[in-house]
């Protein structure tokens, strides 16, 4: 490893993509260094989904580059990307339903060997979110929504990643369980892992963030740290439900 | 009583063979929702391939342990299978990942089609005499109910790949991939699953089954020809329906349940109609519980979620 600690992790640049010939992201820049925690909000159908898929390797770019690490990571396959360290908690929370919570959080480990840790780190997932250990044995998609939300971020973190997306964590959930979400986010960050979050709900992406971008048809057009973007009375009319 | 043991054996024999080809069915529909008609035909790849090993073996070695010559035999027809398999896929269905689904339903009876001639350019249009190398000399462990080795062979070496199967399935990290592929192709590559690899390995292990299904049944009726997978295929695909197409569970259970109504019908249609139908008949059963699963349980014994995927 001899990467230069103030090169970005993640660069974006000039990212494209389309769906058929309609352009959902319309070439985007985009920094992110190593332990940050930094949001991209925006309207709904503003891209920001579209963008976390293309990183993750769901979606392809259609122009632009993405360097995570300086190599160009576009050109390879999602399941590769995740052997690089780049894990996606999707929108929805794509959660085997089939499948138990204990398989569900194993899967997050399954290109690791490494069985003793592997274990450890169930056992850390097991204390970070004490309600999904009592429910190990359990189908997955008999829990509520929030259980389900703490094992697709417990799942994820399984998989060891350098660089966290999260997709709307807070969707479809009761304020309460979004705090306790919001918590397990922060302490991940604080172990220095770095996070992408994309978010509608604004006001708590920008108060958990360093810094934060706002996307609005498919561009970038706002950028800054999340204090400067909560006081922004632009930011604050558009996605804070003030009043301009 | 003597004859309705014997349907049971009968049955069962029959039944573990369709078991078998249906798990080849039901685990590719399971993780791409397509139905594999070519699947049958691999029985057919299998049996040939196994009888030129040995005619090849009979040639250089005449006097070799039949078991030996057996267990040889199989060594080359399932990874022949295997291969064929993973071509399929790789060439006629990849492809088509995501074309709309009559594409590659309609390229499956293609393939199916394709094998079929291949087999017939190679192996002639005549039915060959398939080596018994299983003695088909029956015993009778109870007294009117005659079973022959083979029969008994064909019952346990099905009961253990199942086994296997299953064991591999549920308690495997092979298996949870699996698994995983089937229920969500995206995630399942976001937790790092090369599925096409998944997918891959699917239509491979079952061409495996079907290869050794396709060798226990020339084994058992000591015949061999290229058009023999079509009638099993058939049945095992309807075996696959009636468990519950998608559910491994449900393609054994399916074929045990078929072996059996096929047996019981073919035993007892002459009384049944007065000896109007005599057991020539009994390919008509499988299609009647066809008809009726389609028309009544769709979803199959032990199937959910099928209309939200078909």
């Amino acid at each position: 490893m001899h990467t230069n600690p103030t090169s970005p992790l993640l660069q974006l640049s000039g990212m494209q993509v389309a769906y058929g010939g309609i352009k959902a992201v319309k070439g985007i820049d985009l920094e992110l260094y190593r332990g940050e925690l930094v949001s991209l909000i925006g309207a709904n159908g503003a891209g920001k989904t579209t963008t976390l898929n293309a990183i993750a390797g769901s979606l392809k770019i259609a122009g632009g580059e993405i360097l995570y690490e300086g190599d160009k990571v576009h050109v390879l396959p999602a399941h590769k990307r995740l052997r690089r360290g780049i894990a996606l908690v999707p929108e929805g929370r794509g959660i085997f339903t089939r499948l138990t919570v204990e398989e569900n959080l194993r899967m997050g480990a399954y290109t690791r060997n490494d069985k003793a840790v592997i274990e450890q780190d169930l056992e850390r997932v097991y204390t970070m979110l004490p309600r999904v250990k009592e429910r190990l044995a359990q189908v997955a998609g008999t829990l509520s929504g929030g259980e389900q939300q703490m094992v697709a971020i417990g799942r994820a973190l399984l998989s060891r990643p350098k660089l966290l997306l999260l997709d709307e964590p807070s969707m479809g959930l009761a304020p309460l369980v979004v705090e306790k979400i919001f918590e397990v986010v922060q302490s991940v960050a604080k172990e220095g892992v770095t996070i992408l979050l994309v978010e509608q709900n604004a006001n708590l992406a920008l108060e958990f963030s360093q810094r934060a971008y706002v996307m609005e048809s498919g561009r970038i057009t706002l950028t800054g740290t999340g204090t400067e973007l909560l006081t922004n009375p632009k930011v604050r009319a558009a996605y804070l439900g003030e009043a301009a | 009583m003597e004859i309705f043991l014997q349907q049971i054996v009968n049955g069962l024999v029959v039944g573990s063979v369709y078991a078998l080809v249906a798990l080849g069915y039901t685990m590719v529909y399971g993780i791409l929702g397509l139905i594999n008609f070519a699947h049958g035909d691999l029985v057919m790849v299998g049996a040939l391939t196994a009888l030129q090993t040995m005619m090849f073996l009979m040639g250089v070695a005449p006097g070799m342990s039949p078991i030996a010559m057996l267990t040889l035999s199989l060594l080359v027809a399932v990874p022949v299978c295997m291969l064929l398999a993973f071509t399929m896929e790789r060439l006629a269905y990849r492809p088509l990942r995501n074309a709309p689904r009559l594409a590659p339903l309609i390229t499956a009876i293609g393939v199916s089609f394709l094998l079929q001639t291949l087999a017939m350019i190679i192996w002639g249009r005549n039915y060959h005499t398939f080596p018994q190398l299983i003695s088909t000399t029956p015993i009778q462990p109870i007294e009117g109910v005659f079973i022959t080795p083979i029969q008994i062979t064909i019952i346990i070496v099905s009961a253990l790949m199942m086994a296997g199967l299953v064991l591999l399935v549920t308690k495997t990290k092979l298996g949870r991939a699996m698994r995983a592929t089937a229920e969500n192709h995206r995630v399942a590559a976001l937790m790092g699953v090369d599925t096409n690899m998944i997918i891959a390995l699917t239509f491979v292990l079952g061409a495996a089954l079907a290869a050794v299904a396709g060798v226990m049944f020339a084994s058992n009726y000591g015949i061999a020809h290229y058009g023999m997978g079509f009638m099993p295929g058939l049945k095992a695909f309807t075996a696959a329906v009636l468990g519950g197409i998608g559910n491994l569970g449900g393609a054994m259970l399916g074929g045990i349940v078929l072996g059996l109504v096929e047996s019981f019908g073919a035993g007892y249609i002459e009384q049944a109609t007065f000896g109007f139908l005599n057991s020539s008949y009994q390919d008509i059963f499988a299609f009647i519980i066809l008809g009726l699963v389609l028309i009544f349980k769709p979803t199959g014994l032990l199937g959910e979620r099928v209309s939200d995927r078909a």
